[in-house]
């Protein structure tokens, strides 16, 4: 296993306006990984993939890409074809579903590579493709929760970075959205980082996890090892740190 | 009959202030409130253009616009550190400084005087008198002004405005830089808003600061609002509204001395009840 790291934090202290929320982060995704983030609300997960963007305030530390520092801004973050589909299904809901898939692929100035994307993308969620002249704020919250992820996809990135992609949905629809993001991820190549709350089924398709409280990683680990401790249950309870 | 073309000319030129500020407060969710500034730099633009450097209408109105431009590009630059609540007060903030300028900068504007004098339009030889040619003038003016926003708003780049409208930052993740889409919005807003301002002045001859003062800017928030944010035929219907209210209060018996308060206080009244009932206006389809 001699695999390029794609994306890294290292020794990061980030946050907002002054505020620290990040406390010496190390993180990072190898290419083709997939990387679970887990830990209880407001332990840092979506503020580590904000960083990853340049959307926070980076105090120290640094991020890197292809193992070559980088002062992340949005929009060349993008062009490096690192992928972002931020919490709570943010689709443009008075645009029509192949006007956000057209969105997303903004920095492909090829006409006809985004119309071939398009038609890709509705392949793997079919369910979009009887829709796509519909706005999407007629769409249900699977399909919104569908679209806001092949939107992402319509960079055609080596690293899709999706937190809580199956927040509001269904156990059936869980199941089939990480079904998808394993089969592209697998198809393509691509290297996903996923941030959950608390879900084990998520450990079924990611090779690592890192478990984040209060702002810093306080597991790091294989997700079948996790799976068959108690060590995530332990971080939620409050009592992990007590009996390390 | 001759009124008549004089209220449409108010109603077109306050159609042309209505359409371009619904493109940055509609179309794009921001809450200026510096239009009357760029209205003002239009008129005294044209107005000392024409009276003080022998300019034609036409060149006259050309670099007005694009002075205007200019302003817009200096204020759009600094309100796009604002967001919100603070957008809307940093605007207001540029509709006073441009009336303290347009009062104070008295070698230029002559001050609380005015300007008085500014020329009627002639446009190859032929003179756009007051009455059907000035209203035919400034129809045509709203015919243009019309097409260029529904050009804007649909267009790719409106696409754009809208997505920024509901979620700057999620636009922002695919590598939009929002601040240029809004700043250039704004840009082509302000040029429209001087564009007003040129065709007013020289109808009515006649400019002073208190023509642009911040309560104009207040009162195209309402017609934008009233008319419906993110509706063109609204901005028309608003501005309709706003010009012809004294008149039809007038028509009903109210004495002239208290028909420019009662409209302010009718527009108040409207504005409440309308952002209790139906806060995206009349025609609107976008709510702030
Ligand atoms: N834009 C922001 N400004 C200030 N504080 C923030 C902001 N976003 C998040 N926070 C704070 O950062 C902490 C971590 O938040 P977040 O990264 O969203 O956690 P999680 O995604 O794990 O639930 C929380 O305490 C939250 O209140
Ligand atoms: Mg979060």
């Amino acid at each position: 296993m001699n695999k390029e790291i794609l994306l890294q934090l290292k020794g990061m202290n980030a946050g907002y306006g002054g505020l620290r929320i990040l406390h010496d982060v190390n993180i990072q995704v190898d290419e083709g990984e997939v990387v679970a983030i887990m830990g209880p609300n407001g332990a840092g997960k979506s503020t580590v993939l904000k960083t990853f963007f340049g959307m926070t305030e980076i105090q120290s530390g640094s991020v890197k890409w292809r193992d070559k520092k980088i002062d992340p801004v949005p929009h060349e973050v993008v062009r490096m074809g690192v992928s972002y589909v931020p919490q709570g299904r943010r689709v443009f809901r008075y645009l029509t579903v192949e006007e956000n898939l057209e969105i997303g692929a903004y920095v492909v100035k090829d006409k006809k590579e985004v119309r071939r994307r398009i038609e890709e993308v509705m392949d793997i969620f079919p369910d979009l493709k009887a829709k796509r002249k519909e706005k999407s704020v007629n769409l249900s919250g699977g399909q919104q929760q569908m679209l806001a992820i092949a939107r992402g996809l319509m960079t055609d990135p080596h690293i899709l970075l999706l937190d809580e992609p199956t927040l509001g949905l269904s156990p059936k629809l869980v199941k089939t959205v990480f079904a998808k993001i394993k089969e592209i991820n697998e198809r393509r190549n691509m290297a996903v980082v996923i941030v959950e709350h608390n879900l084990k089924s998520l450990l079924g398709i990611v090779d690592r996890a890192y478990v984040l409280d209060h702002g810093k990683v306080v597991i790091e680990d294989t997700a079948e090892s996790l799976a068959s401790s108690d060590a995530l249950e332990r971080v939620f309870l409050g009592t992990y740190n007590k009996r390390k | 009959m001759d009124y008549i073309m004089h209220l449409s000319v108010l109603v077109g030129v306050y159609a042309i202030l209505g359409l371009s500020l619904n493109l940055v407060v509609g179309y794009s969710g921001l809450l200026s409130l510096a239009h009357a500034a760029f209205y003002g730099v239009g008129a005294y633009g044209s107005a000392i253009l024409m009276k003080d450097f022998g300019f034609s209408f036409l060149s006259a109105v050309v670099l007005s616009v694009l002075i205007t431009m200019a302003v817009g590009v200096l204020i759009g630059l600094v309100l796009s550190k604002f967001d919100g609540d603070y957008y809307a007060l940093a605007s207001l903030g540029f509709s006073v400084i441009a009336f303290g300028v347009f009062l104070n900068w008295r070698d230029l504007t002559n001050g609380a005087f005015g300007i008085f004098g500014i020329p009627k339009p002639e446009i190859f030889g032929y003179k756009f008198l007051a009455g059907e040619p000035y209203a035919f003038l400034v129809l045509l003016a709203v015919i243009f002004t019309f097409l260029i926003c529904y050009f804007v708003v649909n267009s790719s780049f409106g696409r754009v405005l809208k997505a920024i409208r509901e979620d700057e930052k999620a636009l922002q993740v695919f590598g939009y830089k929002t601040t240029l889409y809004k700043l250039a919005v704004f840009v082509i807003s302000a040029g429209l808003a001087g564009f007003a301002g040129t065709l007013y002045g020289s109808y009515i001859s006649f400019i002073d600061p208190g023509g642009f003062d911040d309560l104009v800017s207040v009162n195209l928030i309402v017609v934008v609002i009233l008319g419906g944010l993110a509706s063109l035929n609204g901005s028309l219907l608003g501005a309709a509204f706003f010009v012809l209210l004294p008149e039809l209060l007038r028509f009903v018996g109210m004495p002239d001395s208290i028909t420019g308060q009662m409209r302010q206080m009718i527009y108040g009244l409207g504005l409440i009840a309308l952002m209790m009932y139906r806060p995206q206006g009349i025609l609107g389809k976008f709510r702030l």
